[in-house]
């Protein structure tokens, strides 16, 4: 076992214990609060990867923004806890069975596979840093990148004209 | 430095992704379906940078950038959407939202 493994373990089981925790809890905050901490423990990962910049955004996107976003719509609704009621009674056995089959067949099928690939934490010239990306994005990227600013705007339009009252006039 | 087989990378995201479908199919709350649904998208993104570094190329990396606002896009509108049925439903258990139930 070396150290790089190590770490990996711990960091792997970091993440799985808490995204079962955003599972499990009664409470959406609870669910939003150990949602936080796995995107956090996936951006520790993109630092071991060689990923910096795609670390931080991960934190201040993740995170900070969308994670903030669902905190606030949460406890704007004031319904954190809704009450257990089962109108398909056989539906949670099922998903569960069928979730645990996908996982055995994928897991079996990752884990077999042949292809060599160690990934070192050594920094190399891959190393995700924001003059490189930004290099490939404004250059490689750009009419993708384009794209994305129209999507966002379209987006921001979309929630302000969702979230409007309707004036008088409109229907309901 | 010895690295680390990037089948276990892979294997990580899957288990995630799977959590994250469990909790689409499980949970009635829709904060919480949306929230399985970003538990989807990150471990799609733990893929793309452990291919991405496997194979020295950032390409990997732009992806996750882009995944990243499209999944800001898809969180701004689905909360405006689940605000918006919580006016009128007074409720955001899924199983309620049945209006178009024939």
């Amino acid at each position: 076992m070396t150290t790089d493994l190590i770490l990996f373990l711990i960091l792997a089981a970091v993440a799985i214990a808490t995204a079962v925790g955003m599972l499990l809890s009664r409470n959406a905050v609870y669910s939003a609060l150990f949602l936080v901490l796995n995107f956090s423990t996936v951006a520790v990962f993109y630092l071991l990867l060689g990923a910096p910049f795609i670390a931080i955004t991960q934190v201040t996107v993740y995170a900070g923004a969308i994670m903030v976003l669902f905190l606030f719509v949460i406890m704007l609704l004031g319904t954190d806890e809704l009450p257990e009621r089962t109108v398909l009674p056989w539906q949670k056995p099922m998903a569960v069975f069928l979730a645990v089959v996908l996982m055995v067949e994928g897991v079996y099928l990752i884990l077999t596979q042949k292809t060599p690939g160690l990934i070192n934490n050594a920094p190399t010239e891959s190393t995700g840093s924001p003059q490189a990306i930004g290099n490939l994005l404004f250059d490689q990227y750009l009419l993708p990148f384009e794209v994305t600013s129209i999507l966002l705007l379209v987006a921001m339009v979309g929630a302000i004209v969702l979230t409007n009252k309707e004036k008088k006039g409109g229907q309901s | 430095m010895e690295g680390v087989s990037v089948n276990y990378y892979i294997g990580l995201s899957a288990i995630l992704f799977i959590i994250g479908v469990l909790g689409v199919l499980v949970r009635r709350n829709a904060l919480v379906i949306f929230m399985s649904i970003e538990l989807m998208l990150n471990a799609a993104n733990l893929a793309f940078v452990a291919f991405s570094s496997v194979n020295n190329s950032l390409d990997g990396q732009i992806f996750v950038f882009f995944i990243m606002t499209v999944a800001a896009a898809e969180v701004a509108v689905g909360l405006a959407l689940i605000v918006a049925i919580f006016r009128t439903k007074k409720s955001i258990d899924v199983d309620q939202i049945n209006l178009l139930k024939g």
